[in-house]
């Protein structure tokens, strides 16, 4: 039996400029040893032919360069998004339209609960979609009055909880006097718990105890199988605290046989000095893994637009909105991009406002000058706002971007009317110009703020067109071609994995999404709609029909 | 009796003095246990000869304190707090130089087993100025000041006294509810930061209230509102920083009065104790026969 395996495809589409299209690819030992015609690669001897693919089209797996493993935590809750949705098993659950819609599935899914005691955790909530209605513990009492219930909304900031929840965690109280807490006629509180302070008391009686910075090990194989469904082999997790039991437990499960996906954490700047964290991140960077990448800091410098606390230039927010607040201060931040780049870590940098992004384009440039490194490759992760004098900066100091391309379609409405106004909401993920800047640039999900999948995401890069349908800043719609190049080799670039993924030629991992039509050719409107058959990964074959 | 923990909320922006301030209550807690969040452990949160034991969460403090590291989920900590034993009888918490202390402070609201003795916040006095300018840090420095119950004003050795002057009077229109006290090394009275001590139920009058601060108690009260008696003391200009105590009003009910700047906390209570209340103010700028009509009557 030879150790070479041949597949043939309808279609490979190779993503290597040098050769961008073949018919096979030749397998071993999990690595790629050539793409072209079956001639040529039986030049290299003996081979098992595999003809599974012949209908099917090949592309280097798809690359996540901003997600989080609690995408995968979440589905063991009730979904009550607005829009449909897949859950790892591939059922789709349709969107929950009303408050009364909720309310019924919620109920459903009580009735299958045998314990008594054990709360009931719902996520995804969107009220921007039902005239911003407020959802009600009384609304919620009608799901159950004897075990607690709660919902968190997709913006993570914001949980609704029944009477139930409130009395078990002492809340249940008139006269609290908390911005994040609204009061009802009679004085207590109506159930909506605004900010994660005052979520976080309620938080363990309703089913979110656990920080969700942390992966957990169901959490973790669910998210494989949307990988998987969704053409992804290498995603990351930003961030992780990465606690010494979480990355054994990471080191694990990722560890063993079938496990599918290439798991990146970057690990969470908070909670230790400076100094520490670069020591505890060396540390990690020795424990890594192929499947399993450590060695990485994630730095959250604003917090968001659409929850006003990103922070803006002049003239600031279009409602006047206070400017959002800081999350590290600037002396810290210029601190640890100079310890990070003397001891050749990546750092990717949160930051969605553009006066967030302008502190570190003026943080780094005095660090770069100190510590020079023409590889850094340190991005700007979601960078919503930026302008092009920045793009071009951020290019002329070797940072990569990676834009938050479906934002734009779910709340891109809500920031042409009320959050930043027309001009600037036209420009928020500013691919064209990124590219024409120069910049590297990936494109992202931040599931599970939004769903994970990222020929969705190349969609919305290619469309920019907003839920409600309009399209919203047509001069920055990309090439087909740029988005799968985004979705592949653009995010490689920014992990510093380009020369092992992204692209299907010699001597990198066999990493491919099988897809059941050809995104080059098929009308760019229907590119979010390519059925996935499943992934090869590093050569082990990963059908979706059987996870 | 009210066994809610006074918790203090310290802000002000990285090099206002913060360490120095907590280092110093530390050395003077005189028996008392104060348990210090911070955000992490990072350049030395406390002087190492203060420190007994040290694991990844906590610091173990000579004399009961402890100091615990928090990350980004300060919540968990308090409500681990209390459940420590023994219980502390202070709880410090000192924010982030980013973090807005007013919004910190708003969190303690609904924890049981809390309440909140007042926010700090220190401002450097060489700096402060500048900062509240700085393009990026200006709006924080500003909201900073203004969620303050009780701003102090660091560092005045290092520059002239008109300029500690000049200071302090922007510093009263930046945040004109505040009282502001100033501070070469940190070496404030403990009850101008942590609030008047009970002891065997009773307040008392400061043993170390040393250079520049008053302490006083007053034992002649007369029945009263006691929210309107509070609010009076807090806003009528009588140059207290803190005070604390027991009041009966008209119907025989006992109330505990907690005052710091021009924030102030009635609870009823069930006590025996005496009424009395004490005062603390700067040297001379209390205003001890307003405070005494006040409380006759
Ligand atoms: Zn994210």
């Amino acid at each position: 039996m030879s150790n070479t395996t041949i597949f043939s495809a309808k279609k490979i589409i190779t993503m290597n400029s040098s050769r961008p299209e073949a018919s096979h690819v030749a397998v071993r030992d999990g690595l790629i040893l050539g793409a072209g015609s079956l001639e040529e690669l039986a030049t290299w001897g003996e081979y098992t032919l595999d003809a599974r693919f012949v209908d099917k089209v090949l592309m280097p797996g798809f690359v996540e360069g901003h997600a989080h493993t609690m995408e995968g935590s979440l589905w063991t809750k009730v979904y009550c998004g607005w829009f449909d949705r897949a859950d790892p098993n591939g059922k789709l659950w349709t969107g929950a339209k009303s408050v009364d819609a909720v309310i019924e599935r919620l109920q459903e899914a009580e009735t299958v609960l045998e314990d008594p005691t054990a709360p009931l955790s719902g996520w995804q909530l969107d009220p921007i979609y039902m005239d911003n209605t407020t959802v009600t513990r009384a609304d919620l009492d009608r799901v159950s009055t004897t075990r607690a219930v709660g919902v968190l909304h997709a913006s993570g900031h914001i949980m609704n909880v029944n009477t139930k929840a409130l009395e078990l965690a002492g809340m249940l109280k008139p006269g609290l006097n908390h911005p994040g807490i609204p009061l009802g006629a009679d004085g207590f509180p109506t159930g909506e718990l605004k900010g994660p302070e005052v979520m976080t008391p309620v938080g363990p009686f309703v089913g979110y105890e656990r920080s969700m910075l942390d992966a957990d090990e169901a959490g973790l194989r669910n998210f494989a199988k949307l990988c998987v469904r969704t053409g992804t082999t290498t995603i990351t997790d930003l961030a992780s605290r990465m606690d010494e039991k979480t990355v054994d437990m990471m080191l694990r499960v990722t560890g063993e046989p079938n496990y599918p996906v290439r798991l990146m954490p970057f690990r969470f700047f908070m909670g230790l000095s400076a100094k520490e964290l670069i020591a505890a991140v060396l540390a990690l960077k020795e424990r890594t893994t192929d499947r399993l990448r450590m060695g990485q800091i994630k730095i959250i410098v604003d917090g968001s637009i659409q929850g006003f606390s990103a922070r803006l230039r002049w003239p600031g927010y279009h409602n006047d909105a206070p400017n959002g607040l800081w999350y590290i201060a600037p002396e810290h931040l210029s601190e640890l991009l100079h310890l990070a780049l003397e001891a050749g870590l990546q750092v990717h940098t949160h930051t969605n406002g553009d006066q967030a992004t302008q502190l570190v384009l003026e943080k780094l440039a005095p660090a770069l000058q100190k510590h020079p490194n023409p590889n850094h490759r340190f991005t700007l992760q979601h960078c919503q706002l930026a302008d092009s004098a920045q793009f071009r900066t951020a290019a002329k100091l070797g940072m990569c971007v990676n834009l938050f391309a479906n934002h734009h379609f779910y709340w891109g409405d809500e920031h042409y009317a009320l959050t930043v106004g027309p001009d600037r909401a036209t420009r928020m993920n500013a691919c064209r110009t990124a590219l024409d800047s120069g910049v590297p640039m990936a494109i992202h999900s931040d599931a599970p703020v939004t769903p994970l999948g990222p020929l969705f995401t190349a969609w919305a890069a290619v469309n920019r067109i907003t839920a409600s349908g309009r399209v919203q800043g047509e001069e920055e719609r990309i090439q087909v071609h740029e988005a799968l190049w985004a979705i592949t080799m653009g995010a490689a670039y920014t992990l510093h994995l380009d020369g092992e993924i992204g692209s299907i030629e010699t001597g990198k991992k066999a990493d491919f999404a099988v897809l059941d039509a050809d995104p080059t050719v098929c009308d760019p409107i229907l590119l979010k709609d390519i059925g996935v058959w499943g992934t090869v990964q590093g050569g082990r074959i990963f059908p979706a029909s059987n996870l | 009796m009210n066994q809610e923990i006074p918790v203090i909320v310290i802000g002000g922006y990285l090099g206002a003095g913060k360490t120095t301030l907590v280092n110093h209550l530390l050395r003077n807690a005189d028996g008392c246990r104060i348990a210090i969040l911070v955000n992490e452990f990072g350049d030395l949160p406390i002087d190492s000869d203060l420190i007994e034991a040290q694991d990844d969460e906590m610091i173990a403090i000579s004399g009961g304190c402890i100091c615990c590291s928090f990350g980004s989920d300060m919540t968990s900590a308090l409500i681990k707090l209390s459940s420590h034993n023994p219980v502390p009888n202070y709880v410090v918490i000192e924010a982030s130089g980013v973090a807005m202390p007013g919004a910190v402070a708003d969190n303690i609201s609904f924890l049981e087993g809390f309440s909140l003795a007042g926010v700090v916040v220190l401002a450097d006095s060489e700096c402060i100025q500048a900062q509240a300018v700085d393009e990026y840090l200006g709006d924080t420095i500003l909201r900073q000041l203004s969620g303050a119950d009780l701003i102090v004003q660091t560092k005045i050795d290092l520059i002239s006294p008109q300029m500690v002057s000049n200071v302090c009077s922007w510093l009263t229109s930046v945040n004109p509810k505040a009282q502001i006290v100033a501070t070469a090394q940190g070496k404030l009275p403990p009850e101008v930061i942590l609030g008047v001590e009970m002891v065997a139920g009773q307040p008392q009058s400061s043993g170390h209230a040393d250079a520049g601060y008053d302490s006083t108690v007053f034992t002649e009260i007369a029945p009263c509102d006691p929210d309107c008696l509070a609010k009076e003391l807090a806003t009528g200009g009588l140059g207290i920083i803190r005070s604390k105590g027991f009041v009966t009003d008209y119907a025989g009910q006992k109330w505990l009065i907690q005052i710091v700047g021009e924030r102030y906390d009635v609870t009823p209570m069930v006590s025996s104790e005496q009424d009395g209340m004490v005062c603390i103010g700067r040297k001379g700028a209390l205003d001890l026969g307003a405070i005494g009509v006040i409380f006759a009557g």
